[in-house]
């Protein structure tokens, strides 16, 4: 069991999770995630680690809900607990001095790329971030990754905060400005991620991407989460979550996300009927 | 009593078959399917046994169990006893009483089996050994085993599984201060994701690990060890000793085109989703989902795929078959699971083997495509190689593929610790009288040093290991 100090709605559908982790908070470095399983019963997703406070012991995931097991956690007051949270797991971000790195981060993805925007930025690199969201409120995390950041460019889909447009968009007009990324790392939906890797392999910019794939174990064992990558067979869990974006077959990745979509869908509203009120509570108490 | 009986009368008396779920009634259910065997039945089964002085069977069991001595308590009706004499080499007896090879161990040197010339009349040891474990934890006096008085020293082990499991209940005995790591949820590696409940109770498996709790074993759940914390983080924080027993997790695929399709699982997932994760009760019961195909699929034949299709049955498919490349009696599988497995309807499909697997436009699996096999000479392993015939391509329908050719040793551990050397197949190198590694403070065992093999040998290798590290923690001499 592990102690819920707070989990908190931070944008609609997306909840802060504190949980308190010692060994997962001690060991864990930027790009590696947990696997959390909310209760006994409950499935077992990865979740990436979005911040933790070794001396506190704890560890902060952002998440959104989307199915049933992120709903489960959405439920949980603060003083609750999960069943398990296993981890750190997958590879760290392999961070080095490069000179400019892009940190694109997407909707929920912004939440991965925050350490890494930390490491990067740590490591010397000039650190610009570009993250976007569908409209304003979906927009996560803009204090702490401007905090992380040398330069911050936001963009919505419906212009609503920041420029109008796509995140490649503003990708595009960066890389042709004084400030070319010399690397770029996106995370985000895998349709952005797909979209990024293939306007930087035209621009031919260096990029990784973190993949958010079925996973049983997170430990090598189940293969579940196997991608393909440069026509090589990989799995997720231990050869990732991070990989060359101009590489990743990301249509079958995509494809592959889609096995459960009925069993999800069904088990989903199965607990929205009995749930739904509690959960259009739990958002509405933002902070 | 059975003492007056003569050899002669002994072998009179038929085995006594354990009585099972029908064929029909447990394809709809995941409880176990032989039922054990009532009191008297043991008994008269005991009497089989000649008691003879040379016993084979104890040098066929791979920790030498003293077989004939249990035997002749069950005769007698002293069951606690006979668990004890078990329990003094074997301490997952309940779970060896069902899962270990008996026919190609301690029954098939059997006097009895060899009197009758027929390895299936062997005194049933597996059978009785089942019996007494599963009488004494249900009906037998508290275990009272003590541990020594506490050393004060620390041992790390490294995974769950039966080899883990052995040496932790070794050590702790002998006054150590032992923490099994497990980089799951849940304690017993394979016999709880990977061997399927109608084989293996999970109950039975968590009174083990209860037991090992009360001799004072700690048990730290999801931390995997090579990849959260690594043996020298183990080592750092005050381990003197750490023992890996990982495993052999590592899913091989048949990289053949289409393995990637929507529907085709490794068996390591297609049956860690239906044990561990409790995928029968999706979903009412459990919130992890698995498909549930009309037609499963299974490609191999060893005793993993004899799990898999059986599982199948379970979830409620219309066939369920399993292609092997060669004929039956090659079929690494223990006999017994074969012979399940078809009451329940699994279809064999042999000297068959799968070239691609074939998927519709959403990219589902449709079906396995196979060429027809021939046996040609026999190769390395001895056994006759394969050899396709051409032109005889033909395709299976499939909704669900479950790829069950083997699994490698598990490389979390190997990856983070280069001090450690492994055999260009990734098993850890250990020295096969003690288990150490060439690292020192770390021994190794199971099947990540032996390849996948079975329980037995894994729990042999951890009591080995356990040997060496309480002469390494006393001595001090590595």
């Amino acid at each position: 069991m592990a102690k819920v100090l707070t989990n908190r709605c931070i944008a609609p559908s997306v909840f802060r999770m504190v949980v308190v982790a010692p060994d997962v908070a001690r060991y864990r470095k930027a790009g590696q995630f947990v696997i959390v399983r909310p209760a006994a019963g409950r499935e077992r997703i990865p979740l990436t680690i979005a911040d933790a406070d070794a001396d506190a012991g704890t560890v902060t995931l952002v998440y959104q809900v989307v199915g049933r097991t992120t709903a489960q956690m959405a439920l949980i007051e603060d003083g609750g607990e999960v069943a398990d949270v296993a981890g750190p797991l997958g590879l760290a971000t392999h961070v080095e001095r490069v000179g400019t790195v892009a940190c694109v981060g997407g909707g929920i993805g912004i939440a991965p790329i925050h350490p890494i925007a930390q490491a990067m930025r740590a490591a010397g690199n000039r650190v610009i971030s570009i993250l976007g969201a569908r409209t304003k409120d979906l927009l996560i995390l803009e204090p702490e990754m401007r905090a992380a950041s040398d330069d911050v460019v936001i963009v919505t889909d419906d212009g609503s905060h920041g420029g109008r447009g796509f995140v490649t968009d503003a990708l595009r007009t960066l890389a042709a400005g004084p400030d070319r990324p010399d690397l770029v790392v996106a995370i985000g939906p895998p349709i952005m991620m797909k979209m990024v890797s293939r306007l930087t392999k035209e621009l031919g910019i260096r990029t990784l991407v973190s993949l958010n794939t079925i996973m049983v174990d997170g430990t090598g064992m189940c293969g579940g989460c196997r991608v393909t990558v440069g026509g090589q067979q990989r799995f997720v869990c231990v050869d990732g979550p991070e990989f060359d974006g101009h590489e990743v077959d990301f249509d079958e990745m995509m494809r592959r996300q889609r096995m459960y979509q009925a069993e999800e869908k069904a088990s989903y509203e199965e607990f929205l009927g009995r749930h739904r009120c509690r959960l259009m509570e739990r958002e509405a108490r933002r902070g | 009593m059975g003492e007056e009986l003569k050899p002669r009368d002994r072998l009179k008396i038929p085995p006594v078959a354990m009585p099972e779920q029908a064929p029909a009634e447990r394809r709809g259910n995941i409880r176990e399917v032989p039922l054990g065997y009532a009191p008297e039945m043991a008994m008269r089964e005991a009497l089989r046994c000649l008691v003879c002085k040379n016993a084979p069977c104890i040098k066929g069991c791979p920790v030498e169990v003293r077989i004939p001595d249990f035997i002749r308590l069950v005769a007698e009706g002293r069951f606690h006893e006979a668990a004890m004499a078990i329990k003094g080499t074997n301490c997952l007896p309940a779970v060896c009483g069902r899962v270990c090879p008996q026919e190609e161990q301690c029954q098939v040197v059997c006097t009895v089996a060899k009197s009758h010339k027929d390895p299936a009349k062997s005194v049933q040891i597996g059978k009785l050994e089942r019996f007494v474990a599963d009488w004494d934890r249900e009906q037998g006096p508290p275990d009272e085993r003590k541990s020594a008085a506490p050393t004060g020293r620390r041992v790390a082990i490294v995974g769950s599984g039966p080899g883990g499991l052995t040496a932790a209940g070794d050590l702790a005995m002998l006054g150590h201060d032992v923490t099994v790591f497990e980089a799951l949820h849940r304690a017993g590696g394979v016999l709880v994701y990977g061997i399927p409940e109608f084989r293996l109770p999970k109950a039975i498996v968590d009174s083990e690990v209860d037991g090992l709790k009360r001799l004072g074993v700690r048990f730290e759940m999801n931390v995997a060890i090579g990849k959260s914390r690594t043996i020298k983080d183990l080592l750092a924080d005050g381990f003197e000793a750490v023992f890996v027993a990982t495993g052999a997790g590592l899913p091989v695929f048949k990289k053949v085109p289409g393995e990637n399709l929507l529907g085709v699982y490794s068996a390591n997932e297609y049956l860690t989703r239906a044990n561990l994760m409790d995928a029968y009760g999706f979903p009412e019961r459990s919130d992890t989902p698995i498909m549930r195909g009309r037609h499963v699929v299974v490609l191999g034949g060893g005793n993993v795929a004899m799990d898999a299709a059986r599982t199948g049955l379970r979830l409620g498919a219309e066939t369920s078959s399993v292609v092997y490349r060669r004929s039956e009696v090659e079929m690494p599988a223990r006999v017994e699971e074969i012979h399940h497995a078809k009451e329940e309807g699994v279809e064999l499909l042999l000297l068959q083997d799968a070239i691609e697997i074939v998927g519709n436009e959403q990219t589902w699996v449709t079906g396995v495509r196979c060429l027809r096999m021939e046996l040609g000479e026999p190769d390395q392993s001895g056994r006759r190689r394969p050899v396709p015939v051409a032109g005889s391509e033909f395709v299976i329908p499939a909704d669900v593929v479950v790829v069950a050719i083997g699994n490698g040793p598990n490389p979390l551990v190997p990856r983070t610790t280069p001090e450690i050397r492994t055999n260009k197949w990734g098993n850890i190198v250990a020295d096969p009288a003690t288990g150490k590694t060439t690292m020192r403070g770390v021994w190794a065992g199971g099947d990540i040093v032996l390849g996948a093999a079975t329980v037995i040998l894994a729990m042999g290798e951890g009591r080995k290991a356990a040997k060496s590290i309480h002469e390494f923690l006393t001595t001090g001499t590595w």
